[in-house]
């Protein structure tokens, strides 16, 4: 077996093959990328939503509710399957890799969602107090105060999702999106020994994701918070 | 005419009464500290009487009007003339400590910063803080910090200024340099409210001591009065708990 | 790419106006059939769960207690399959092996896979735990007079069962989540059932929605279940997904 390997290496290999294996990572590394980008400023505006307590925003406040509640708890498989046919049911004529970006923004958010509100909350109620007897409006706290401390215990978990989620795309594969699972399935289909294509995406998920991991816990460390007195 | 009076004064959190029928007057330039058990309603009074938490009832009246805690621009208004100082984390971490002095009056008064800047560098050196301009609270001690808070409080040139608690988070060593912060403001007639449990402290700087109870004033009256003469058994219990030692 | 595109209404594209309604009717019949599969995710999750508990205490005494020949070893296997798609690992385990002579079924390789994985992330969860039993506490212990086995047993499984138990919770959670992918193999949990229903009916739309619902409603009783269970026993603060 390994000297099968050995023999189809450069054969799989070959500039065709690479440059495809290329395109997947660089589709793999987008998707994750702009997903929780997108997912990391919608949830902020959820966040800074559901604080709100006007009577008013109620039934909005409710719906992100359920909706940070439910989509953390389905597994990104059935999500991507839900979008799938429910863009195909309302004839929504979108590419998979937009299917595939939708449904990563709808579980971004809701995860981040929380981690925007933990970031929030961190910050000491006295300090909302402060502003609030300094006249400061809703908006004008979150901006002026809140946020300029909340976002350093905000980036950390929100940038470990990001790392973890670049595994979760592996499922994109499944409807069909170029990325580095189904570049995968296509060229072991192809006949490739199936230890070397797997085995070759495992390493590139490998290279993609524990450098990241890395800079995450650097990161963490860098920005963890002070001791005030 | 009474600086401030308040009549019958209810706040509610939720379902529960945290303030009842409180009535008293306060006339310019008196020392009131609000002593009594946790949960008494000593701070959520300060809270009410800065727009933090409305009333649920009663009057609050400032130099003879009455203040409308419903009205937005009312409660902006009160704030120009009332400040107050929390227990800890007052203080702006992500500002200077002249930028967190000069934000008040800029925010709150709309004066311009220039003006603001001279003013807190002053207030600063009065609080013996005027070397640390530009550092940054987490850089301060407690002690520093909530010295800083006072002359925040203070840039407002506010003619009532609430303190709630403001030694209670402290190391031991650091509560006498605020204390002695809060005599000079009360060598400078500044009405004060405040909130503590340095009993000897409060007997030594108040003019009137209010003794709270389940949001109830119990008992009000001078220092000695209170702390040698309670009339109430709940006053004369709290005072004998606390005076053992 | 996954079988029919269904639910939709009557006229297919003769009118620009969509016209979808969901029709729930070929689904409830089948529901007890879903609620199988959600059985089987749970014994999945579970079964993996176990295997992986024994790898991660394995692992964690030997990060906490071996020299750096199993050290690396170990560092190596949790950096690997933490940084690698779950999905791919078992793709691997079903496709590669067989090249090697080893060949399983489905579930076989979807249970190794996951066990695999789930003992790198229990690995660094003991591992936690292993650091959060203060040498002063078991010497506590026995100066109180607890023979070795009635420290751990009263003083240091407590203890870290309480920093341990929600981290263990929520993994085990993520998990019962994550045999979704199992599908992918034919494995007939919810996830796959769901796939089967929709290849039968072509109701896409509202079967996937019912399995949604049954992942949220399985969760959030295991939520409550093991917060129930934390806070009861362990006295954890069982801050949950």
């Amino acid at each position: 077996m390994l000297q099968q390997i050995v023999e189809q290496a450069p054969k799989f290999f070959g500039y065709y093959n690479v440059l495809f294996l290329l395109q997947a990572f660089a589709a793999t590394f987008l998707l994750s990328l702009v997903g929780c980008v997108l997912g990391f400023a919608l949830g902020f505006v959820l966040a800074v939503t559901r604080r709100t307590a006007d009577w008013r925003l109620a039934p909005l406040r409710i719906l992100m509710n359920v909706f940070t509640e439910a989509f953390r708890r389905i597994p990104f498989l059935v999500t991507l399957m839900l979008v799938f046919f429910a863009f195909q049911a309302l004839k929504l004529d979108v590419s998979m890799f937009a299917v595939a970006l939708f449904s990563v923004c709808l579980i971004a958010t809701a995860f981040i969602t929380e981690i925007v509100r933990a970031g929030l909350d961190s910050v000491h109620r006295n300090q909302w107090d402060a502003a609030a007897a300094m006249n400061f409006s809703y908006l004008e706290t979150l901006r002026y105060i809140v946020v300029p401390q909340a976002w350093k215990v905000m980036l950390p978990p929100a940038f470990s999702f990001f790392v973890l989620f670049i595994k979760d795309t592996a499922l994109a594969s499944q409807i069909g999106v170029v990325e580095l699972t189904f570049a995968g399935k296509v060229l072991a289909n192809k006949g490739f020994p199936a230890a070397l294509t797997f085995g070759t995406i495992l390493v590139l998920y490998f290279v993609l994701s524990w450098p990241l991991a890395r800079f995450g816990r650097w990161m963490g460390a860098r920005l963890a918070p002070t001791r005030t007195h | 005419m009474p600086q401030l009076e308040l009549i019958d004064l209810r706040a509610n959190y939720g379902d529960v009464a945290v303030l009842e029928r409180v009535t008293f007057s306060v006339e310019k330039g008196e020392i009131i500290s609000l002593i009594g058990p946790s949960g008494s309603g000593k701070s959520t009074l300060l809270r009410v009487l800065v727009g933090l938490l409305p009333p649920a009832a009663g009057t609050v009246r400032l130099d003879g009007q009455e203040v409308d805690y419903h009205s937005k621009a009312a409660v902006r208004q009160l704030r120009s003339r009332m400040a107050i100082v929390f227990q800890q984390f007052n203080l702006f971490q992500n500002m200077s400590v002249l930028a967190n002095v000069t934000i008040a009056p800029v925010r709150v008064k709309g004066q311009p910063p220039a003006e603001a800047e001279g003013y807190a560098r002053e207030l600063l050196d009065r609080v013996g803080l005027g070397h640390k301009l530009d550092a940054y609270p987490d850089q301060l001690s407690g002690g520093q910090q909530q010295r800083v808070a006072i002359a925040r409080a203070l840039a407002l040139k506010p003619e009532i200024v609430l303190l709630d608690e403001v030694t209670s988070a402290l190391d031991p060593e650091l509560v006498n340099e605020v204390l002695d912060v809060i005599r000079l403001l009360a060598a400078d007639g500044m009405t004060i409210f405040f909130v503590s449990h340095e009993m000897a402290f409060v007997r030594e700087v108040s003019s009137k001591v209010f003794f709270m109870d389940r949001g109830h004033v119990v008992e009000s009256g001078t220092p000695a009065q209170i702390f040698d003469a309670p009339r109430q058994p709940r006053t004369r219990e709290f005072v004998s708990k606390i005076l053992r030692h | 790419m996954p079988a029919g595109a269904g639910g939709a209404g009557a006229d297919h594209g003769a009118s620009p106006h969509v016209n979808f309604v969901l029709d729930f009717g070929a689904i409830w019949p089948r529901v007890p059939y879903l609620f199988g599969g959600a059985w089987l995710s749970l014994q999945i999750a579970f079964l993996a769960f176990c295997g992986g508990m024994v790898i991660g205490l394995f692992g964690a005494m030997a990060k906490t207690y071996g020299g750096a020949w199993v050290r690396r070893p170990v560092d190596a296997y949790v950096s690997f399959f933490t940084n690698t798609p779950q999905l791919v690992q078992i793709y691997f385990i079903f496709f590669a092996l067989p090249e090697w002579g080893i060949l399983l079924s489905p579930y076989a390789a979807v249970l190794i896979g996951m066990t695999l994985n789930a003992g790198a992330y229990l690995t660094q969860v003991q591992l936690a735990g292993f650091a959060s039993a203060h040498r002063a506490e078991i010497e506590a212990a026995e100066t109180l007079g607890f023979t070795r086995m009635q420290s751990v047993r009263f003083v240091i499984f407590p203890h870290v069962m309480r920093t341990l138990f929600p981290p263990l919770s929520n993994l085990y959670i993520l998990m019962t989540l994550g045999t979704s992918m199992a599908a992918v193999f034919g494995v007939e949990e919810l996830t796959g059932r769901a796939f089967n229903i929709n290849s039968e009916t072509f109701r896409s739309v509202e079967v996937f929605l019912v399995a949604a619902v049954i992942y949220i409603v399985i969760t959030f009783v295991a939520t409550l279940l093991l917060a129930g269970v934390g806070r009861r026993f362990f006295r954890a603060q069982m801050k949950l997904l």
